[in-house]
């Protein structure tokens, strides 16, 4: 499968900013299907991830205002493209802090060095995080310095062996003076609230974050109180599977560094409970061209824990013009170009709940806004994994330092959204 | 170069010559085309400048051909840091797509530099030039030559990727000679190297393809799992119609899947797809054959995805005809872990795996991988979307329990949201329609009006398909046309025409409506619709259909031409229907016509003309013109546009486009005979048989053990072994231990488990056996690090350590585990602080309510649970806004005033659920209920409950049901189906019908597992013992005038400030009784209607809101004891 042949790197305003071809050379025109695609979406979220030209496939992606655009020739699984893509762009964030135009210009050589190596003639070779950067080490400030000086370079001078190893995502030799383990539990609750305040869907989704700092090679292994919340769960290519099924322990030997564990779904027969409450009363009166604004956040089942970091967006209608508006607490900003009102509240205290209201400016003449908008509602709550799941113990075989094991949780807001 | 449009093969040449001029020439082409136009230009040279800028200048100054003198000054000099200054920035043009094709002599040499970087990229120009510059890249290959014989695996891999990349034809012998050598190498990670060059190569000379397909053979039989997903690779480029290559090793890559990186996962499970289906039997081919479908049907349903339900399944299998090949539950078994996976491609490669060779029974298991991917980035979203969409036209009740993961957010991309809804549409249902059709009205009233034209074509999908609700729909529609938005309208009129046509008798009143639109409405295929419609029906609109056609031939000059053909069209049909008032219309529109611009319509004209009017030229065919015209025209059927779509194999390209993509490889159909399945067995006989031997010994040792050696004796019979003579003797002699054992405790459940997954793992897997029964002897072990293999052995252990420890030590343990569990449970839900976990409180909540008792009373505490209204605050909130707010949300309903009553169930809100069996009264076994609010499917006089029942113990239920239910005369109870199966931290989910013959008296029954019965009652509250009607104000009146004296109770309640709201006394009726609200001209008036589900008897609730905090709240009612009670229980619901 000649999977990928070129990958373009286009910027919003449409400048091809980088290319790189894994077989011959396919000319830039061909982007200009994507372009007439994109022209068309109007919104970038709307442009066709795969599209069909005369003698090729484009399979994009759209990542940190950057679209990522292969040429595909033949019959290949979309999903395939798409998600190396974002393997791509993740390296990328991995490697430079950001996936940013100006940090893939600033380092394109080592851009091209790992897109080099990520793909061999447009078949995914090496995509772990831990055994690219055995091969080309990530830019530091420090090492930019000493490259100055000495004229090394950051590609690894040692062979990487991590490729042969059986743990292909783990580097060897690691060394550590500080063996530390950490793991963040962050729960999201997605849901959407209907107008009458009922809650229309629910769902807990969490992932397990670790941050794993361990030298030589340990072998971990992570219990839970309440492993049986989780419903469905996809794992790190680490973990043994077979412990899970039979024990429900995640037994695994990890990468060296940041990586997510697992992620999981809480089974949606548990209630969820919803820590905030909208009050909202948002109208539009026929024949004038104002409307009224008003929405009270309130926090409600936070087991005692601060609601924090609240955030709520809500994509006005098209006819509003501006808005006045007073708030008992944080800020506001109106976007007249893009319709978009943020109000970032913070933290909810019980005693004095956060209230958003005033006037709403419409276009004189139009007509009155058919839909009420959603409200979509960003919050933290720290300290609280909302399913209640609880990390029991970690242990580990195969080393013999005691480490430092520190867990962490975390709810927020997922796909928030409360109708009107 | 096909490919180039024109615009390219202009700019080639320049390109060629000079890439600098080229590019200045290229912008402004290319801006005209796409993109702004002069930001793009000058963003360009402007970011440029620090990447290349001593070569800018340089061409800016001079243009001349030896520009990039300083670069090859740098190249030549002797330091390595200047070399790699040089390196990196002719790497900068490169990727800026400039040209740097001079500079090639100058890098080529720099091909045998020690430094590390420098040598990394000059491979990286080698590669994108050496095709353009032949004779020279030449001068590079003797150093990969060395290269490949350099003692480090590393550096002998890394030269044949170079040299297998350099496309120049010359150098063919060397490489397919490279290649060879490389695949016999000691190193695999070498060998996967020239498994990734096969392809190159090929692609460079496909007369190569012989000698290909011998290396191929050889690395396919490779064991490590390094190799194998790099080798299928390659066979699927070169020799895809091969499959006899694949027989050996069919097996091994089985086993190795889970190991292999993630990419070749997909690339192996795609292959081994087409493979099942050449080699294997349809799973599903006995299923019209056998009257187990409904049985089958059972098993799908529950969607259990425990190695249980799959013996189940399994076992079934058996007693038919039909038997699974052994190696096609290997794959299915090997494959289904990968649902797991964190890469999407590999999660969709196992779901198209499943559904298109998994039997019916098994392909559920997908579902809730799939739904999971719907979390991931949008451009997953959008193909994993794609295929749901296909699946759940064939396999909907798969997808059914998600529904909700698939209503759409006003944030998602219009792309994702009509996806979503397509999906939606396909799961609709009898049960299901209610909730959709609320979603869908939530979504008409969206900003995105493309969504909400989809919406709309939705609607009148599921009208077409669900006959039910195809009224309401109807209606709702209706009421659409009054839309300001004149897209909305369009599309209404475009649906209801297709919907009228299924029924045009019913609706004149709908097409007198349309009738009068034609005056607004200006999108002209809303027009045509309209026109046509009332042309088709003119005799039902008999006095309108004239007028009509006035008012168009009046406007027919200014109309579009679609719009001017139905203009005719209606003209020529009232000509024959109702010539006396026409004619003179008809004649002139025709005459009109007859000088249209537009030829077909000319056309048109004249052919009408000759038709319809009798001359006496005109023949035979005018007699037949009533007939032609009037003609029964076929209502048309509103479809799925991806049905059919999954004879592309999903997941794939192809699929996706709908249409064939350039190397798509067909998934063939099963065969009608399986292939000699014995070409896949690699092992010798000897060994084999003193396996069987030895594994009857085993089975006089464990008798359960010997329960899966029968079991598989069958299946292996149809591999025609020698032993299997010997096996089929096990098989029987274990039958009676298995039916037997049925009853048995858990544990040995478990073990059937774990021995059904070994069950059909042959060959190689015996001699795992053979392992397993050493290891017996030995004592415990600990667990082995994960290496290839890893997984039988882990499976081995467990087994090992099972059998050794024997049934109380394992007990004894998990018993002490789980009261750690539970006593630390208890101990925090002691504690009152209110920091416990969220379950923990959830649990202490419920164990407040008493389980069997619980009155109404307490029942309705629980409002709280999910939707606790906000503290009461000083919001000023006039009535007359929230009034008019109200109003204009409900203006859209779907259903409406003329309306004949349906039946339609509003259980938006949140479902309260009582508790049935606390989990320490149920020994581990939780069981709680709520009322669905959906209608039985089964019955209409039974209320539907919903039973969800969690196993909390470290053991599996089995055969949970319902016995003995305790009844009072006339009282029935459609118990649900048994499950068989409940694996540890399961829960299940079902759904059991109870006729409480309109009394709350409880139903009580006896809930059975395997071992234990615990006595249960369900009481309802008595909300919930009626299904809302719909219906007019004035009927409502009219029932209410029938219902006073005796029926009618009146109480007098005071409204708490929170309740003063409309939606919320709307939405604490509603979730007091299951009620419908009837429409009310007055402000203050809220009005519900309802029916018993028993005897039918009408519940009119009328509330009287009257100054301040008063209020008045009527029942009428035959039933008075209903009545009564509902009273009690609203204004508690009103006053909590």
């Amino acid at each position: 499968m000649k999977m990928i042949h070129s990958l373009f790197l286009i910027n919003c305003s449409g400048d091809i900013f980088l290319e790189k071809h894994w077989k011959s050379v396919v000319s830039q025109s061909v982007c200009d299907y994507f372009f007439e695609a994109q022209e068309k979406a109007i919104d970038v979220e709307n442009v066709p991830p795969v599209i069909s030209t005369p003698h090729h496939y484009l399979i994009s992606i759209y990542r940190d205002k950057i679209f990522f655009v292969s040429v595909i020739q033949t019959e290949v699984p979309p999903l395939f493209v798409i998600e190396f893509l974002h393997r791509v762009a993740d390296t990328f964030q991995d490697y430079f802090g950001e996936c940013s135009e100006t940090a893939i210009k600033d380092n394109v050589v080592i851009v091209y060095e790992l897109l080099e190596e990520m793909l061999d003639n447009g078949f995914p070779l090496a995509t772990e995080s831990n055994i690219l950067k055995e091969l080309i080490k990530p830019p530091t400030i420090l090492r930019s310095v000493v490259n100055s000086i000495t004229g090394s370079s950051n590609v690894g001078d040692t062979l990487p062996t991590g490729q042969l190893s059986n743990i292909p995502w783990r580097r060897a030799g690691v060394k550590y003076t500080n063996n530390e383990a950490y793991f963040d539990v962050i729960e999201e609750i997605d849901a959407i609230i209907d107008k009458s305040g009922s809650t229309v869907f629910a769902e807990i989704q969490g992932v397990i974050d670790s941050c794993i700092k361990l030298s030589g090679m340990p072998d971990l292994s992570l219990s839970f109180m309440n492993p049986r919340l989780l419903d469905d769960v996809s794992f790190h290519p680490c973990i043994r599977f077979k412990r899970w099924e039979s024990e429900r322990v995640l037994s695994f030997i990890p990468p060296d560094g940041n990586f997510r564990l697992i992620s999981y779904r809480v089974s949606s027969q548990n209630l969820v409970a919803i820590p905030v409450y909208v009050k909202h009363l948002i109208s539009f009166k026929e024949n004038s061209s104002s409307g009224r604004f008003d929405v009270t956040i309130g926090p409600k089942q936070n087991m005692g824990k601060t609601v924090e970091g609240v955030v709520m967006t809500v994509h006005m209608p098209k006819a509003v013009l501006n808005m006045n508006l007073t708030a008992t607490q944080g800020s506001y900003t109106f976007d007249p170009v893009t319709k978009v009102l943020a109000w970032d509240v913070g933290k909810i205290t019980p005693q004095k709940l956060p209230n958003l209201k005033g006037i709403v400016n419409l276009q004189s003449g139009a007509p009155k806004p058919e839909e009420n908008p959603s409200l979509n509602i960003q919050f933290k709550i720290q300290q609280l994994a909302i399913s209640g799941l609880k990390v029991n113990r970690l242990d580990m075989y195969g080393e013999k330092y005691k480490p430092f094991k520190g867990v962490k949780y975390i709810t927020k807001a997922g796909k928030f959204q409360v109708r009107t | 170069m096909l490919s180039l449009p024109p615009v390219q093969k202009l700019l080639r040449p320049k390109s060629v010559v000079g890439s600098d001029v080229a590019k200045e020439v290229t912008s402004p082409v290319l801006a005209t085309e796409a993109g702004p136009p002069t930001c793009y230009s000058a963003l360009r040279a402007d970011e440029l400048r620090p990447l290349a800028a001593p070569k800018d200048e340089g061409a800016a100054s001079t243009g001349q051909p030896p520009r990039h003198d300083d670069l090859k000054e740098m190249l030549d000099s002797n330091k390595d840091s200047l070399k790699l200054e040089a390196m990196k920035r002719i790497v900068a043009m490169i990727a800026w797509g400039k040209n740097a094709s001079d500079l090639f002599p100058a890098v080529v040499k720099n091909v045998a530099c020690k430094n590390i970087e420098v040598k990394k990229l000059v491979y990286v120009y080698l590669v994108r030039y050496a095709e353009e510059q032949q004779d020279l890249a030449l001068l590079s290959i003797s150093t990969f030559q060395r290269g490949l014989k350099d003692p480090n695996q590393l550096i002998r891999a890394s030269a044949l990727r170079v040299l297998s990349s350099i496309r120049v034809p010359i150098i063919v012998p060397i490489m397919m000679l490279a290649i060879k050598e490389a695949a016999s190498d000691m190193s695999p990670y070498v060998r996967k190297t020239a498994a990734h060059a096969i392809p190159k190569l090929y692609s460079l000379d496909s007369d190569q393809k012989d000698q290909l397909i011998e290396v191929i053979e050889k690395l396919l039989a490779d064991k490590t799992t390094l190799v194998a997903g790099s080798v299928v690779m390659a066979f699927e480029e070169v020799c895809p119609e091969r499959i006899d290559l694949i027989h050996k090793n069919y097996r091994k890559l089985c086993n190795l899947l889970i190991d292999v990186e993630e990419w070749g996962q997909v690339v192996i499970i795609n292959m081994l797809t087409r493979y099942a289906r050449t080699q294997f039997l349809s799973p599903n081919q006995n299923e019209s054959l056998l009257e187990e479908s409904a049985e089958k049907a059972f098993y799908g349903s529950e969607e259990e995805d425990t190695k249980d339900a799959k013996a189940e399944a399994a076992s079934l299998a058996k007693r038919k005809p039909y038997v699974m090949d052994p190696d096609h539950r290997l794959l299915l078994r090997n494959t289904k872990p990968l649902l797991q996976s964190r890469n999407a491609a590999v999660v969709m490669a196992v779901a198209q795996l499943y559904f298109h060779l998994a039997p019916k029974a098994e392909v559920g298991v997908i579902a809730k991988a799939l739904v999971r991917l719907l979390r991931s980035h949008s451009e997953v979203q959008y193909v994993v979307l794609q295929n749901v969409a296909t699946m759940s036209i064939k396999r909907r009740g798969m997808f059914e329990p998600y529904l909700k993961s698939f209503y759409i957010r006003s944030t998602d991309p219009t792309q994702i949201k009509i996806l979503k809804l397509e999906v939606l549409t396909n799961l609709a249902n009898e049960t299901n329609i209610s909730t959709i059709l609320r979603e869908f009205q939530t979504y008409i009233r969206s900003m995105d009006k493309d969504f909400v034209a989809a919406t709309i074509q939705a609607i009148g999908r599921c009208a077409t398909n669900i006959g039910k609700v195809r009224d309401t729909c109807l209606n709702g529609l209706v009421q659409l046309l009054s839309n300001r938005d004149e897209l909305v309208v369009a599309e209404s009129v475009v649906v209801i025409k297709k919907l009228l046509q299924m029924q045009p008798a019913q609706h004149s009143e709908i097409i007198k409506h349309m009738a009068k639109l034609t005056d607004n409405i200006q999108v002209p295929m809303a027009r045509a619709s309209i026109l046509w419609l009332i042309g088709e029906y003119c005799e039902h609109v008999p006095k309108i259909a004239p007028d009509v056609l006035r008012k168009m031939a009046k406007s027919f000059t200014n109309e579009e031409d679609i719009v001017k053909l139905q203009v005719i069209n209606l003209a020529a049909k009232l000509y024959l229907t109702n010539s006396k008032q026409s004619k003179l219309l008809t004649q002139y529109v025709l005459n009109l016509a007859k000088y249209d611009q537009n030829y077909d319509i000319r056309d048109r004209a004249r052919f009408i003309r000759q038709l319809i009017v009798p001359t006496e030229k005109s023949g035979a065919l005018n007699k037949y013109a009533k007939k032609l015209f009037l003609a029964q025209k076929p209502a048309p059927i509103l479809e799925s546009s991806f049905k059919d779509r999954d004879h592309f194999q999903l997941g794939s390209l192809s699929h996706l486009l709908n249409a064939k993509a350039v190397g798509y490889q067909e998934l063939p159909d099963w065969p009608d005979e399986a292939p000699d399945p014995s070409v896949r067995n690699v092992e010798v006989p000897e060994w084999t048989k003193c396996t069987s031997r030895e594994k009857r010994k085993d089975k006089v040792e464990k008798p359960f053990y010997s329960d899966s050696e029968g079991e598989s004796g069958p299946t292996e019979s149809a591999d025609s072994e020698p032993e299997s003579d010997s096996e089929e003797s096990g098989s029987s002699s274990s039958s009676g231990t298995s039916s037997s054992s049925s009853e048995e405790e858990d544990e040995e459940e478990e073990e059937g488990g774990s021995e059904e997954q070994s069950e059909d793992k042959e060959g190689e897997e015996e001699e795992e056996e053979k392992r397993k029964k050493k290891k017996e002897k030995g004592g415990p072990r600990k667990a082995s690090p994960r290496s290839v293999g890893s997984e039988e052995e882990e499976e081995a252990e467990g087994k090992k350590v099972k059998k050794a420890a024997g049934p109380q030590g394992k007990k004894g343990h998990a018993e002490t585990s789980s009261e750690e569990a539970s006593a630390s449970e208890s101990s925090s839900s002691g504690s009152d602080s209110g920091t416990e976990a969220p379950t923990v409180v959830e649990a202490k909540r419920r164990k407040v309510i008493p389980s069997s008792k619980a009155g109404p009373k307490e029942i309705s505490l629980l409002d709280l649970d999910d939707f606790t209204p906000p503290p009461p605050q000083p919001v000023p909130s006039s009535s007359i806004i929230s009034t008019s707010l109200v109003t204009d949300l409900e203006g859209l309903t779907l259903t409406d005033t003329s309306l004949a009553p349906a039946l339609l169930s509003p259980a938006f809100g949140a479902v309260r659920t009582y508790e049935l069996l606390h989990r320490m009264a149920g020994e581990g076994l939780s069981v709680e209920y709520c009322f669905s609010r959906r209608p039985f499917p089964g019955d209409p006089h039974m209320v539907a409950v919903q039973i969800q029942i969690s196993n909390n113990t470290d053991a599996e239920v089995k055969s949970l049901r319902v016995s003995e239910p305790k009844l009072l005369a006339g009282m029935r109870i459609q118990e649900f189906p048994e499950i068989e199966s409940l694996a540890p931290g399961d829960t299940a989910s079902v759904v059991m019908g109870i006729d409480f013959c309109d009394s709350t008296q409880a139903a009580n029954f006896q809930l059975c597992t395997h071992t234990r019965h615990f006595y249960v009652s369900i009481q309802p509250p008595v909300g919930e013992l009626m299904a809302p009607v719909f219906m007019s104000e004035n009927e409502f009146r009219k029932e209410q005038g029938k219902l006073t004296g005796m029926s009618e109770i009146t109480e007098k309640l005071t409204l708490p400030e929170k309740c003063r709201s409309d939606h919320a006394i709307v939405q604490q009726v509603t979730s007091a009784a299951n009620v419908g609200r009837v429409p009310c001209g007055a402000d203050n008036e809220y009005r519900f209607a309802a029916k018993t589900v028993t005897s039918g008897s009408l519940v009119l609730i009328t509330l009287e809101w009257r100054e301040g905090a008063a209020a008045q709240l009527t029942v009428n009612s035959e039933k008075m004891v209903i009545g009564t009670m509902l009273v009690k229980d609203i204004i508690q619901a009103l006053a909590q």
